[in-house]
């Protein structure tokens, strides 16, 4: 089904991933006193199905629905001026009004913060949340703004070089995290 | 698949995939005009010039508006106030608003080429906002992306553009758009106003109204150039009018459902019945609506360009 490189490190399998999801999705619930006000907001396209998975476990545990919504940050770039072409866009589809809730982000991997960062000024634009809290299935380090994960999945020490990728089933591929040596991660 | 043009001057040489990618663009710009802060950093520090030669409201306000929702800086420059009434050349006054660097020139212009001839002498982005019987771009954009809204598919779509064909720069893109992704086209108009050869753009003609509009899905009204009066192409407005105005015992000829558009600015009573202009089938205030969020898209597309 799925084929791995050979340079590949498996980090976290489906059911690693899993638990990680469920323990966030049990974190989001403590730490905001259950679901009032509460909405999740996915950052295409990897953090848009991790979203819709802790909406699924909290839906379970607390048996409320969240609204979900997605978020696009193309426009938000911090480098659209300096690029030759100008990356595709998706739409953001946030269909309920953010203004004071506490929005959780949620992201696949976090790591220069900068995706973040244009994540909260998208985000801003839409409405003023009470609060923005951070939700990522990985923390890979390097930072280059100073920004911090609320919820974190799992922690990989890694090299500036390394690839970490997730995949996930909704792109029709076993869910795990892998390392890889090489490419710049995007 | 990504933009490779650094200009916009017309739809003729882009491929079906890169006039998708147009409208794909436009959608998320379509979400950003919805929103109450109806404006994103994208073109930040980037000047966008509006080098206006021919009177125009809706084309430069839907074009100032795009270029400042993207946070860029807008200029209108139209010949009126300006040095081109002492006689400059197009070049001169172009290099001119380059030297203040420029990022995107928008020229609407009389005479066809223009743009083109713009966007071999400057460094900037030049998008052509219409240049005499050529083309506009941006119209036969929007108004793809008004049909894609609500018709969903281009596949095998009946559109009969009706009008003044060989006078409209509107009728030429469309033309080109709508057959690149696979409409079926129909032009619809008396003789006079029917350029030499249309069929081989690969469209159908009718000089006769009541056939070419049986069972379209879809009618492009062309707006009747009245300062064009004197030239004998049409007795007068009042049989033109009779012969080609739409109304709504016509508009019945076509499919159900069928959408009426305009590019603009409308006669009421010559080419369109207000009846008709007004009605569920009339999608003209979409048209331009979207054109802003196709504008929008268009700019974000060539802003990548220059360096």
């Amino acid at each position: 089904m799925t084929t791995r490189a050979a340079n590949e490190k498996l980090i976290m399998d489906a059911s690693e991933v899993s638990r990680a999801l469920t323990r966030i999705a049990h974190e989001i619930l403590e730490r905001n006193k259950g679901t009032r006000e509460l909405a999740l907001v996915g950052i295409r396209t990897g953090g848009v199905h991790l979203a819709h998975r802790l909406a699924k476990r909290i839906q379970e545990i607390e048996h409320a629905k969240v609204p979900i919504g997605e978020l696009d940050i193309t426009l938000y770039r911090d480098d659209l001026s300096l690029r030759k072409e100008q990356p595709i866009l998706k739409t953001t589809h946030v269909p309920f009004n953010i203004a004071d809730l506490k929005v959780v982000l949620v992201d696949d991997v976090l790591f220069t913060g900068r995706t973040i960062r244009a994540a909260m000024d998208g985000l801003i634009d839409l409405g003023r949340p009470a609060e923005i809290q951070l939700a990522v299935l990985v923390d890979r380090g390097h930072r280059q703004l100073p920004i911090k994960a609320t919820y974190i999945g799992k922690n990989i020490p890694t090299a500036g070089d390394e690839v970490v990728q997730v995949f996930l089933e909704e792109d029709g591929e076993e869910d795990r995290v892998v390392t890889r040596q090489g490419l710049q991660n995007s | 698949m990504s933009f490779k043009h650094k200009h916009l001057l017309s739809v003729a040489p882009l491929s079906a995939d890169e006039i998708m990618l147009i409208l794909e663009t436009a959608d998320s710009f379509k979400e950003v005009s919805g929103r109450e802060i109806k404006k994103v950093p994208a073109l930040r520090g980037k000047t966008v010039v509006n080098l206006f030669f021919e009177p125009s409201t809706r084309t430069r306000t839907s074009f100032e508006l795009a270029a400042k929702r993207l946070s860029a800086d807008v200029i209108n420059f139209s010949p009126s106030n300006s040095s081109v009434v002492k006689g400059e050349t197009l070049l001169d006054t172009a290099r001119n608003i380059e030297a203040m660097q420029a990022d995107i020139i928008v020229l609407r212009h009389p005479a066809a080429g223009a743009a083109e001839t713009l966007a071999r002498g400057v460094k900037s982005s030049v998008i052509n906002a219409g240049d005499g019987w050529h083309e506009h771009p941006t119209q036969a954009l929007l108004d793809l992306y008004t049909l894609r809204e609500k018709k969903r598919n281009f596949n095998g779509l009946r559109v009969a553009i009706v009008g003044d064909v060989a006078h409209s720069r509107v009728a030429r893109s469309n033309i080109h758009a709508l057959t690149k992704v696979g409409a079926e086209v129909r032009v619809v108009g008396p003789r006079t106003m029917m350029p030499f050869g249309i069929e081989r753009l690969g469209v159908r003609m009718y000089d006769n109204l009541d056939e070419g509009l049986r069972g379209v899905d879809v009618i492009m009204m062309l707006r009747l150039q009245l300062e064009r009066q004197g030239r004998a192409l049409y007795p007068t407005i009042r049989e033109y009018s009779r012969l080609y105005g739409l109304t709504a015992e016509r508009l019945k000829l076509a499919e159900a459902g069928a959408l009426v558009m305009h590019p603009g600015p409308i006669n009421r009573g010559v080419e369109i019945a207000p009846d008709v202009a007004d009605s569920f089938s009339s999608v003209i205030l979409d048209q331009v609506t979207n054109g802003v969020a196709v504008r929008m898209g268009i700019l974000y597309l060539l802003s990548g360009a220059n360096q």
